[in-house]
């Protein structure tokens, strides 16, 4: 186990590097591109470029710039943004990553128990109409873009039904911390959840649907009902078990995945301030450094979540284990 | 029937749709242009970009996972671990950076003779295609490390068979339905990315339109206008949906264990 442990750290490390070199590379090194643009203003003349690349360290050599980046970015924490050279760029994340992961929490929760609800009861329902109508349902959530469906939703509570007892509860855009107002924070991210949580609640109903059918021609599933147990008890406890492994293995990687930037389009539309609207923000402002941090940020989060899933699996499950 | 263009409007006259007419069937936008007609040409790009760069991923990847399976060793440890690397990364963030850093170019990029101008089409198509090859690369490549073990590999080497040969004439025919399988799950996949990065202003760059840009177009006019914003979507909801379909249809004609589990 402490062996495994080692090995997966050390592949870990060697794919950070390679993620920071790579970010790097796109940003600062693609031919033609030339990061000073959004700072020099238009029609600069050569002596401002000159000042401003020397300014940010653009002028020496590529790896001596890359070794800048990463000890401004990891050790110093002092990088700052190019349009606004107030904002420092590791604060601005540390302080936007609550709010994402508030967000996807919430969804997490609701896209969980809605999906094994319209799963099992799409297995259960099998043989009439409900069973491919729901299917339809979950395939119809999985074919929405996110924030289509998001500008709908705020058309619905936000205008035209936001005067009537439905939605007349429903906050305006925008975010509550959790420690100033708990309640606040719950209503503005109550639309949001829902949003964000249909597109997972569609796959995984669709997922759990066909393994439970996979696995309803198992040995053990006959042996539970030749033993007479009721079929609740064998489609809870022995089928829904053995799904779940999937599910479970799913879920790691979309919550690294959404928490890592993924839910960016559901931040934009809902005004939520967390690292997907930083990135989205930055992006209209052309700020290379805060992209740049924020893609890091998020292959980070998602490449070491990916390792503690597969640490935690190993444990849980030997077969997984290599030699 | 319904026209880009359409005649010219007068200052207050932008009609709020739906309207039941040929012209402005669902009104107009902040600018006045017929919001259908810009749909209706929206879609063509949206599905040129969702099915090229589908291609495209499919093609690239192919062709990498025959390489990596049959020739294993070194070039499958590299290519395998290129793609860990774009795998690492969140699909839209991947895509952003990209997009961001072709757009920061003024005059276009320039390989020897090919000129891309950053307007072009062909930018997201090609960033949407990267950005998707590990999801297809993988599984591909798992097929053809299993399937240039059996025997009918072995008795087309004994017969003296070409590397090539064997690639092209023996193996990609037997991983090829793997792809066939994906390819209209990943134009689905390809035309919501596709929306996604227009929504955020860095696919299809204006005056092109496509339906993603359109939803963006509406998000300001969401309140007084909302047709703007709901016709595109409605249309990519449609478009992903039967694409969804008709790939579930293709995976339980073509993938011999779906079609058990279907039986069973």
């Amino acid at each position: 186990m402490a062996v495994f442990i080692v090995r997966r750290s050390i592949g870990l490390i060697a794919v950070l590097f390679a993620i920071t070199v790579l970010t790097f590379l796109i940003f600062f090194a693609t031919p033609g591109v030339d990061p000073t643009r959004a700072l020099a203003g238009r029609n600069p003349t050569p002596e401002t470029v000159a000042a401003i690349k020397h300014q940010f360290g653009l002028d020496r050599s590529l790896p001596v710039q890359y070794l800048l980046m990463m000890k401004r970015l990891f050790i110093s924490r002092d990088l700052v943004s190019y349009g606004n050279q107030a904002l420092k760029v590791v604060p601005a994340i540390t302080s936007a990553a609550p709010v994402t992961f508030s967000l996807v929490l919430g969804a997490a929760v609701i896209w969980v128990v809605f999906a094994i609800l319209t799963g099992v009861l799409a297995v259960i329902l099998k043989g009439t109409i409900f069973d491919p109508l729901l299917m339809i349902l979950a395939l119809i959530g999985i074919s929405m873009p996110v924030f289509w469906l998001g500008e709908v939703a705020n058309l619905v509570t936000q205008d035209r039904l936001h005067n009537t007892f439905l939605f007349h509860w429903v906050p305006p855009l925008g975010y509550t911390p959790l420690t100033s107002n708990p309640w606040q924070w719950f209503l503005h991210l109550v639309i949001p959840w829902i949003t964000l949580s249909v597109l997972y609640i569609g796959f995984y109903a669709r997922v759990l649907r066909a393994n439970l059918l996979d696995v309803e021609n198992e040995d053990y599933v006959r042996t539970a009902r030749a033993k007479g147990l009721s079929e609740r008890r064998v489609l809870l406890k022995h089928m829904l078990r053995t799904s779940l492994i999937t599910f479970v293995s799913l879920f790691g990687l979309d919550f690294g995945v959404l928490v890592g930037g993924g839910a960016l389009l559901t931040e934009v539309v809902f005004g939520l301030p967390g690292v997907g609207k930083l990135t989205y923000d930055s992006l209209v402002k052309l700020d290379l450094p805060v992209i740049m941090a924020t893609v890091i940020y998020g292959a980070f989060f998602i490449t070491i979540a990916n390792a503690l899933v597969d640490i935690v699996y190993a444990r849980l499950d030997p077969r997984i284990r290599p030699a | 029937m319904i026209q880009q263009g359409g005649g010219a409007l007068g200052i207050g006259e932008i009609p709020i749709g739906p309207t039941w007419q040929t012209n402005y069937f669902i009104g107009a936008d902040a600018q006045g242009r017929d919001v259908m007609a810009r749909v209706l040409y929206g879609g063509r790009a949206s599905l040129e970009i969702g099915i090229g760069s589908a291609l495209i991923c499919c093609g690239i990847a192919l062709v990498l996972a025959l390489l990596a399976g049959f020739f294993r060793g070194p070039i499958d440890a590299l290519l395998s671990r290129l793609m860990d690397l774009i795998w690492a990364f969140p699909v839209y963030l991947l895509a952003i950076s990209l997009a961001t850093v072709l757009l920061t170019k003024p005059n276009g990029l320039q390989w020897g003779f090919v000129h891309v101008d950053p307007s072009s089409l062909w930018v997201p198509t090609a960033i949407i295609a990267l950005v998707y090859v590990p999801y297809v690369f993988r599984p591909v490549r798992g097929q053809v490390l299993s399937v240039r073990e059996k025997e009918y590999v072995e008795a087309a080497i004994a017969q003296g068979a070409s590397n090539g040969r064997l690639m092209f004439g023996e193996i990609l025919p037997n991983v090829i339905t793997t792809v066939i399988v994906m390819l209209p799950l990943m134009i689905a996949t390809t035309v919501l990315t596709e929306s996604a990065l227009s929504f955020l202003s860095i696919g299809v760059q204006p005056p092109k339109a496509s339906w993603g840009t359109i939803i963006d177009d509406g998000q300001s006019l969401l309140y007084t206008r909302p047709w703007v914003a709901i016709a595109p979507g409605i249309m990519i909801v449609l478009t992903v949906l039967s694409l969804n379909v008709l790939g579930d249809g293709v995976r339980d004609a073509l993938d011999p264990r779906a079609k058990l589990r279907m039986r069973g």
